[in-house]
């Protein structure tokens, strides 16, 4: 149970392998979450370390984690993923739906079969793992859905309109849910990222209001702790997609990338 | 119907379904049909943190199992759990009894006296309430209503318990007969911890009742200054007992109210107005209960709510207790009413919170930025030294905790496992515990 003073002790991280996620799992447990649950694809050799990046309460054990296999895009399995997750460790206070893929446009274009692939795991599959955990959620009565959205999906722009039409999609699906939970006393946090310099997009080059892993993860965290719907990565890119929004298409068009 | 409760402290809202039986047969009704997230029995609301919450379950408001008697031959109550210690003082004090024990707040109810085993002034002397119970009724998961006796585990499991052991649904306790409903008080001004300590210790044997208030916000030499309260009840006077709220809080108060600035302004005016050194005489209310006086004073915290802290160490370790007020102090926490209190022996609850040693209460705006390390860092130093921290007023300790605080935690959960093996009745304090 989330205690009075916001520090979780259970979490779900599904995408076990995410960057971003991972750094969120290490902050929660240094702060204090003692029961972490990585779901990810074909969990063979030793998890990833959720070793804490910031210190450790004084005298705490250090954290039970488990690991179970997540395939994002069979649906059918994701209900079964969630309640193992019970089994293992009881109420879930935070679930991390951090799974997604990026490619390129010019390679989607090539590979339209491709496309709904990667728009299967980065939307269609985030709404099966999402009703899941908001079944879960709903029942406890709380806990909080931390969903990976992006800016990409906040204006879809052409040099990356798959990904950022996939994102466009489950940004309006967290929105929506998040109503839906509205009174059950489970909570949806949408956390909207701009360019992250990380592995996924090792090669690019960072955009402007680009972030880290961890200054993600240390929104992500505080937004948890104060009980928001949303958090802007870094917080300006919320009220420049603001005006983004309002450009005139004949200019947003021409956006290089 | 779903509603959403806190304790008194307003964190943690969490949403249950809120029944209310009127007797032991509607109880055991509604533990057979008991949901998949479980049942728990709740008072009057004044635990703060979330005892008497359950989250996404069953929630009975106990305040429907009404009625109690009174024997004046042998000074012996027996109340239903939904009985509060205010509704008893005001019909036993003009008759010449008072409860065995009260809490700072009157208005708690029998049951929940009894699952949070709760102590007050007379601690040093007289113990907690566990320790006035002769016997108790309790609804066990099995739908069966039993009558404990201290003979039996399962008594010892349920004082102090926390209402994880089934609901409690009567209690029989001694009341101690008074010659008037007027205490007679002592008022002392110390200048620092070392002062506070030793006047305490002075008049364990000297008045049934003692309490010191502390001023955290004081440093220096001064740190640790406090206005110590001695009592006893009166020889003669008249007995009357109508308590009157003096002032209600605003329905909503802004955050931020209690700060630095106003908290300090507070205590000095506090410990100023203090007489150095007089003798008072006081009615009950504003003795035990001066916060009684005002309604809904919780929210005066804000929206955000408060945390309140009390740890127990034993007595040859006020080293750690100095050091905790020292930080306290260093650090500027702002805690409006802090409360220091000598406890006595401890009653025979398996989860009871007092033990002989110094006690300290504080109450921290929730908001208060590095609030969660600094409370770890006091429950590390409480736990060497062989202390705790009390479960009815906790909202934030860690599982890992609990089993070095509380000794008697193996014991109480194989009593408790046997009595209630599906785990029927629990709490949001129960799940985050680990209990």
């Amino acid at each position: 149970m989330k205690n009075a003073l916001g520090a979780v002790d259970t979490v779900l991280l599904l995408g076990g392998r995410s960057e971003i996620g991972l750094e969120i799992v290490r902050l929660l447990v240094g702060l204090g979450a003692s029961r972490i649950v990585l779901a990810m694809r074909e969990p063979g050799g030793p998890p990833p370390a959720v070793t804490p990046n910031v210190e450790r309460p004084a005298g705490a054990a250090p954290p039970e984690v488990h690991v179970l296999p997540f395939d994002a895009l069979d649906a059918a399995s994701h209900g079964e993923v969630f309640d193992k997750a019970v089994e293992l460790v009881g109420d879930l206070d935070v679930v991390i739906s951090a799974f997604g893929v990026l490619g390129g446009q010019d390679a989607y274009d090539a590979d339209p079969a491709a496309a709904m692939t990667d728009v299967a795991v980065n939307y269609g599959a985030h709404v099966s793992a999402g009703l899941h955990a908001a079944r879960v959620l709903r029942r406890q009565g709380h806990g909080t859905l931390v969903v990976l959205s992006s800016v990409a999906g906040a204006r879809v722009r052409r040099a990356n309109f798959v990904y950022g039409s996939a994102k466009a999609g489950l940004d309006g699906f967290a929105q929506g849910l998040g109503d839906a939970l509205h009174g059950t006393g489970a909570r949806v946090l949408i956390v909207r990222p701009g360019f992250v310099i990380g592995r996924m997009t090792e090669g690019l080059t960072p955009a402007p209001l680009s972030s880290t892993p961890r200054q993600v993860a240390l929104a992500t965290v505080r937004a948890l702790r104060e009980g928001r719907a949303s958090v802007w990565v870094p917080p300006a890119l919320g009220p420049a997609f603001g005006l983004m929004r309002l450009l005139p298409r004949a200019l947003w068009r021409r956006m290089p990338r | 119907m779903t509603t959403f409760l806190t304790g008194w402290g307003r964190t943690s809202p969490s949403p249950a379904t809120v029944v209310r039986p009127r007797d032991a047969a509607e109880v055991a009704a509604l533990v057979g049909a008991a949901p998949g997230r479980g049942l728990l029995a709740r008072g009057l609301g004044r635990a703060y943190g979330d005892a008497a919450q359950n989250s996404g379950g069953l929630v009975l408001d106990c305040t429907g199992l009404g009625g109690w008697s009174f024997d004046e031959a042998t000074g012996l109550v027996t109340a239903s759990a939904g009985v509060s210690l205010h509704e008893l003082m005001t019909a036993l004090v003009p008759r010449g009894w008072f409860v065995p024990v009260s809490p700072g707040t009157r208005h708690v109810t029998v049951g929940g006296a009894v699952a949070a085993d709760v102590h007050g002034k007379n601690h040093h002397r007289d113990s907690s309430f566990g320790a006035h119970l002769r016997s108790l009724t309790l609804v066990t998961a099995d739908g069966a209503v039993r009558t404990l006796t201290p003979d039996e585990p399962l008594f010892h499991a349920t004082v102090g318990g926390m209402g994880l052991t089934g609901v409690v649904c009567e209690a029989t306790f001694g009341c101690v007969p008074v010659a008037s409903s007027l205490m007679r008080v002592d008022v002392r001004r110390t200048g620092d911890l070392d002062e506070t300590l030793a006047a305490m210790a002075d008049d364990d044997d000297r008045h049934r009742y003692t309490v010191a208030w502390i001023d955290l916000l004081a440093r220096g030499r001064r740190m640790g200054r406090g206005v110590l309260t001695s009592g006893d009840h009166a020889e003669r006077g008249a007995r009357d007992f109508a308590p009157r709220t003096l002032l209600r809080a605003p329905r909503r108060a802004p955050g931020g109210l209690l700060n630095g600035v106003s908290v300090r302004a507070f205590n000095e005016a506090w410990y100023r107005r203090a007489p150095r050194r007089a003798s008072v005489v006081q009615g009950i209310a504003p003795f035990f209960h001066p916060l009684d006086a005002v309604e809904g004073w919780n929210r005066v915290y804000g929206p955000r709510g408060f945390v309140q802290y009390q740890f127990v160490v034993p007595f040859g370790a006020e080293k750690t207790l100095r050091e905790i007020v020292g930080r306290l102090s260093s650090t500027g926490t702002v805690s409006f009413l802090t409360v220091l209190k000598r406890f006595g022996a401890g009653s025979s609850g398996l989860l009871s919170f007092p033990m002989p040693g110094w006690t300290l209460a504080l109450d921290i705006p929730a908001g208060q930025r590095g609030l969660g390390r600094l409370l770890r860092g006091f429950d590390e130093r409480v736990a060497e030294a062989g202390g705790r921290v009390y479960l009815a007023k906790d909202s934030r300790l860690r599982a890992d905790m609990m089993a070095r605080m509380y000794p008697g935690l193996d014991r109480w959960r194989r009593i408790r496992d046997e009595a209630d093996p599906a785990g029927l009745f629990r709490s949001d304090l129960a799940r985050r515990l680990g209990l």
